[in-house]
């Protein structure tokens, strides 16, 4: 948490993502029910700033990123870009969104049309954003040289099935990066390429922060990655934020008991090294019908009464916000 | 959409459909050249008789005369004329409608997909045949009373497969990270999905080809059709009803029903070069 008085680029207050499930015959008996992918989200982010949003499968990580570049609108709550809900946001207020703010894919081999020649694919944005044709080659060789493929004029002409993994995942960086937005969220990049190529991806990325100061939310699934690129981590479960604090503390001091399970899952490279079982049951519980109270107490090693009774709200302890009992003032 | 327009001229089976195609537009362009006689013209032999059900060869008459006098091969180079007309127009039709249906519908879901959905249903109540019937019973009888039931009834077909394959466009990874990188929804459908669903349209339309010319040659059949033209259908209804078979004139009814396979035929090849093109991962 740093304290600027900039105001934030980002900010989420209490922003909901609920989807409805079941059909007309589940309305009909009462069983309708809608799953809480992102349920109260509150956080802000800072010009400059790269967050790490970190959980396991399930916990709302992704769908807080789609909301954040408004591929899915916010069900409740607000979130905000540069001062503005960007629920509202339509026609040329939204193409204007659509260039400052971009997304990057997890999957590289579906997030380029297989119709489209890799010229075509980062010649769209520009095409989006009105920028003269006679400008487009320079941009693209430009966005190629910022995610470091190489010889570019080799590639331009290619379709997709014709690259490699990491050479796709830098395209699908370039396309994003290439109208200079000013933040960006990375949708666990890396996840789908052969662990021998991911190093390469990363330090792209970490560049990419370097040489243009753009603000980033690095999802990941991931602690040891999230700790290569960002020094700020936000921890969920099941749609609800946990633990929010620089990075380096959340590793060498986890307060809430499941950042300290998450910690304690990465794995060591020592042989001596014992691996201790995991402090915490596994598999999430049901989304659609998530336990009372703090929706981690069914696995957490430390729940208490009050676990059952009441969702924990944020307490704020030096740099850090966790949502835990453990660590709320009585009252 | 550029590569879609694109005639696909590295498929072989492509470019005899579209060698085909070219034939039966030649035919139909110079009729008035290549035909020998008036299509309708009742003829008669050098001995001043009815020149019926004579066999090929015979008098000039390259493929023969029909019951009534008439010059087969006159009949079958007129009837490229209606067959093309009939089957492009109506084909066009049918997978141009559909086509707008279905994507509008699946693209776009909601209220808009169950308004138009629902009328494909109606639509898949109309019982085709008859409704064309009432068409030319209201209109005056022409061959562009097909054209038009087809347009009105046909286009549930084609508008129900094209949504399946919009809804399952939609959800593309490539096009939400078009729509992230600030993409219009008409220009996702035109340059995203629109070409995807191009092939299908195609071998609707090809199909459609078929129905079109079979449907004008059920509606002569039965009276309704239109009395000024010849169309293969027509012809293959007239040897019909002059007992062709049994009388042993082949020369009669082959060479239109042929015709009729050839024309069907060339559509689907020449679908089949264009999924080629729009799906270069293939690579058959």
């Amino acid at each position: 948490m740093r304290d600027t008085q900039d105001p934030p680029l980002i900010k989420l207050e209490a922003a909901e993502l609920h989807f409805p499930v079941g059909g007309i015959l589940a309305q009909l008996q009462g069983r309708s029910t809608v799953v809480k992918a992102v349920d109260g989200v509150t956080f802000e982010l800072h010009r400059g700033e790269s967050v790490g949003l970190l959980g396991e499968s399930g916990c709302g990580k992704t769908s807080t990123g789609r909301m954040l570049v408004r591929l899915d609108k916010a069900t409740g709550g607000r979130v905000e870009f540069d001062g503005e809900d960007i629920s509202a946001l339509s026609g040329d207020a939204l193409k204007r969104f659509r260039s400052r703010v971009q997304l990057i894919f997890q999957n590289p081999f579906e997030a380029l049309n297989p119709r489209f020649t890799i010229r075509d694919v980062l010649a769209e944005p520009l095409e989006n954003a009105r920028i003269p044709k006679a400008e487009h080659e320079d941009r693209i060789l430009r966005a190629m040289a910022l995610v470091k493929l190489g010889d570019a004029t080799q590639f331009m002409d290619r379709y997709p099935h014709q690259l490699s993994g990491g050479q796709l995942q830098r395209i699908v960086m370039a396309r994003a990066l290439i109208l200079e937005p000013e933040f960006v969220v990375a949708d666990e990049p890396v996840s789908m390429l052969d662990v021998s190529v991911r190093a390469g991806v990363l330090n792209v990325f970490r560049d990419v922060r370097a040489k243009t100061g753009i603000t980033a939310i690095y999802i990941s699934h991931d602690l040891a990655l999230v700790r290569y690129v960002c020094e700020r981590t936000i921890v969920m479960y099941l749609g609800r934020i946990v633990e929010d604090g620089p990075t380096e503390d959340i590793v060498a001091n986890p307060l809430h008991p499941y950042t300290q399970a998450l910690v304690a899952a990465v794995p060591v490279p020592h042989p001596d090294q014992s691996h201790e079982p995991l402090p915490i049951g596994r598999g999430a519980p049901d989304p659609r019908n998530p336990p009372s109270g703090c929706t981690f107490r069914d696995r957490c090693p430390r729940a208490f009464d009050r676990c059952a009774v009441e969702a924990p709200g944020p307490t704020r302890i030096q740099n850090r916000i966790v949502h835990c009992h453990l660590h709320a003032p009585e009252t | 959409m550029m590569g879609s327009i694109r005639l696909p001229l590295h498929d072989p089976l492509a470019v005899i459909g579209l060698g085909i195609y070219l034939f039966f537009i030649f035919m139909a362009v110079f009729a008035p050249y290549i035909a020998t006689h008036d299509p309708n013209e009742i003829l008669f032999t050098s001995e001043f008789a009815l020149a019926a059900d004579l066999t090929p060869g015979t008098e000039g008459y390259i493929l023969g005369t029909t019951t009534l006098g008439r010059d087969i091969f006159s009949q079958i180079v007129w009837g490229a004329r209606s067959a093309l007309l009939i089957g492009l127009t109506a084909a066009f039709m049918v997978a141009l409608i559909g086509s707008i249906v279905g994507i509008v519908a699946g693209y776009f879901g909601g209220w808009v997909d169950t308004v138009l959905m629902r009328l494909a249903d109606v639509a898949f109540g109309i019982p085709f045949l008859p409704f064309v019937i009432v068409l030319a019973a209201f209109l005056e009888p022409s061959i562009w009373n097909v054209v038009i039931a087809m347009a009105l009834v046909l286009w549930r077909d084609t508008g129900r497969v094209i949504r399946s394959q919009t809804l399952t466009l939609r959800n593309r990874v490539y096009v939400e990270a078009a729509r992230v990188s600030g993409s219009s929804d008409l220009k996702i459908i035109l340059r995203h999905i629109a070409p995807n669903v191009l092939p299908l349209s195609f071998l609707y339309g090809s199909i459609a080809i078929g129905w079109a010319i079979l449907t004008e040659a059920s509606i002569s059949f039965l009276g309704f059709g239109d009395p000024d033209s010849i169309s293969w259908g027509y012809m293959l209804q007239d040897a019909f009803a002059s007992q062709a078979l049994s009388k042993g004139s082949y020369y009669w009814f082959v060479p239109p029903g042929f015709l009729i396979i050839l024309i069907v035929s060339a559509g689907f090849f020449i679908s089949r070069g264009y999924e080629q093109i729009l799906f270069p991962k293939l690579d058959r």
